[in-house]
């Protein structure tokens, strides 16, 4: 029996690394589709529409992701002359291994009970350290970045890489320094722990959030998480008007798309511990996981129901979609399209209806469900929360790109130093004094305020005033710059 | 073997199939002509270009570079304390708040010093 208990660990540990990955996969070519979509929604102009599976299914642009890795991995695979070979293959690699490690130790969903003796964490990596493989890991991207930029044997190379390097090394600091804060805040380095610590209520009625115990955390964290996966307003590495490409400008075909993909799946793991940390990981507010299972016979009708109806109202629009636009406008297969996923979507709407039903009919003959039911069904809906804070924020990152200009380099590395890190310094400090005192946690929120006052006391009192307008910021026009 | 190892190991063996996989499918799927135009490093169409792709850069980076260390070796000192704050109580408070005192003295110096200025 022992032998059979054991395997059954092991078959845990591959299905939720399957799993995380599965999310990881997903949700990165979403964001990419996101960002081209909501580039296009942004710029008013209709985004990518052409590519069509089998020439008929366009699926409104998400087949152009697929298109994508085939172009990608069709073209020819360059090596220019004068290449460290090595390490200029070497460097995708690195770049796309540190996001897929990181991820797997962001929990999807909380600890699953399937009976009293078999239990499993829902995140892939149980390590002792936690938080502390995300910043081993991270910081081994530079090494990627360094390589690309040295192998490639191309001035724009070298000077994105090495600007990308210090861009990430200055910026490190202060992330690091605004995660050590959020441990001193909950007690733990274990990023499960954190978010069981955040189902929590502040003052009897707010969930204790990260970004509400700590939001100026929360905007050190997120600000270097833009800097660090190198995205505007920080994607200096890549500035196209000055650098071409930056480190990657001599990568062609897959090789680059393993620098575009491991960007995006940055990205989204930068987004999955941004919502461990801030916006409360798979916690569902006020329905923490004891309650989600509990109470599974009264909620699943509701849950399982809404979901169905989310899916029929989806099917509702498609059909509204073909009848006020493709219908009859290309005269062929291509109209039937929205039909399609009309269709499949009404089918998911009658399985979701049947399964709320049969669970109604159960809880009302005064059954009991089977047993495994009400853990996987609280796991499903905590992943479910935790898939939608994670596209919300990959949006969130999509939108500040395409409204943000990008900031000269000098400010870049003026910000991290000049401010992002005195700031993530003050902030641990104040977390450390105002979590020892006795009400713990309900008190914190009052750090943001008593920063942004020494700031502005700081500000106005401490910088003597010539320091504060740098000469080389004041507009030379006209007559000043004739004489 | 214990279930946390296995998963580690897993984890590392899925983070070098996936970028693995796709490597070897350019590698074999690609087509391959070889031009001499191709080999050559990008610099905006010129055709020779001028000096080592290795050129000399601003020694800031270098700067940089050491500010991080010293700076990174400190938040490595924040970890296990974070990590035993309770414990620790006030006095871990005290030691940690000196520590950093300390180190902000050293960063005013760097300021002071211009090390961080970027014109």
């Amino acid at each position: 029996m022992t032998w059979l208990m054991e395997s059954a660990d092991y078959l845990a540990v591959v299905l939720r690394l399957v799993l995380s990955a599965a999310i990881l996969l997903t949700v990165m070519p979403l964001t990419i589709y996101l960002e081209r979509k909501g580039s296009a929604f942004i710029q008013g102009r209709p985004g990518p529409n052409r590519a069509a599976l089998f020439g008929v299914f366009r699926m409104g642009g998400l087949a152009h992701v697929l298109a994508d890795v085939i172009k990608l991995v069709s073209k020819e695979d360059i090596i220019p002359a004068g290449v460290n070979r090595f390490y200029f293959k070497l460097a995708p690699i690195i770049v796309a291994f540190i996001p897929l490690t990181t991820f797997m130790i962001v929990p999807i969903a909380d600890v699953i009970r399937l009976s009293d003796t078999f239990a499993t964490p829902m995140a892939t990596l149980q390590l002792d350290g936690g938080l502390l493989w995300f910043f081993a890991m991270t910081s081994l991207s530079v090494y990627g970045v360094v390589f690309a930029g040295w192998a490639s044997n191309s001035k724009f190379s070298l000077l994105g890489g090495i600007r990308s390097t210090a861009q990430l090394l200055s910026y490190e600091i202060p992330m690091a320094l605004a995660v050590v804060a959020m441990m001193l805040t909950y007690g733990t380095v274990q990023p499960n722990e954190m978010v069981r610590a955040q189902g929590e209520l502040l003052w009897g009625f707010l969930p204790q959030w990260g970004i509400f115990l700590q939001p100026l955390g929360f905007i050190l964290f997120i600000t270097c998480a833009f800097a660090e996966i190198n995205r505007v307003p920080f994607d200096l590495a890549e500035g196209e008007a000055e650098l071409v490409a930056g480190y990657h400008t001599e990568y062609s075909g897959m090789r680059f798309g393993l620098f575009f993909m491991a960007e995006y799946m940055a990205l989204v793991t930068s987004g999955a511990l941004t919502v461990t940390m801030f916006l409360g990981g798979w916690q569902l507010p006020w329905l923490p996981t004891e309650r989600l299972v509990a109470d599974a016979g009264t909620l699943m009708p509701w849950f399982i129901g809404g979901a169905g109806l989310l899916l029929g109202a989806a099917s509702g629009r498609l059909i509204r979609h073909y009848q006020e636009y493709t219908r009859g406008r290309w005269g062929d297969a291509r109209d039937f399209e929205p039909l399609v996923f009309s269709a499949l979507f009404a089918l998911g709407f009658i399985a979701h209806g049947a399964a709320a039903g049969w669970v109604w009919g159960v809880v009302k003959a005064g059954e009991a469900l089977p047993g495994w039911l009400p853990p996987l069904f609280a796991a499903g809906v905590q992943i479910s929360v935790f898939t939608a804070k994670l596209l919300f924020l990959c949006w969130c990152f999509v939108w500040v790109r395409w409204t943000l200009p990008r900031f000269r380099y000098d400010q870049v590395m003026d910000l991290g130093w000049k401010s992002l890190l005195p700031l993530s310094l003050f902030n641990l400090l104040l977390t450390g004094v105002l979590m020892l005192q006795p009400w713990g946690r309900e008190v914190l929120p009052v750090a943001p305020v008593v920063t942004l006052g020494l700031m502005w006391v700081w500000k106005r009192y401490l910088v003597p005033s010539q320091a504060r307008v740098p000469a080389t910021s004041r507009l030379v026009v006209g007559e000043e710059a004739s004489a | 073997m214990n279930a946390s190892l296995f998963a580690l190991l897993c984890t590392l063996a899925l983070a070098v199939i996936v970028p693995g996989v796709l490597i070897l499918a350019i590698e074999r799927l690609g087509p391959r002509r070889k031009v001499a135009a191709k080999g050559l490093p990008y610099e905006a169409g010129i055709q020779r270009t001028v000096g080592s792709s290795r050129e000399r850069f601003s020694v800031k980076f270098y700067l940089v570079a050491i500010l991080f260390i010293l700076f990174d070796v400190e938040a490595v000192f924040l970890f296990p304390w974070a990590a035993s704050f309770r414990e620790l109580g006030v006095r871990g408070l005290v030691e940690m708040g000196t520590f950093i005192a300390v180190l902000f003295f050293g960063y005013f110096y760097v300021l002071g010093r211009g090390a961080l200025r970027w014109e």
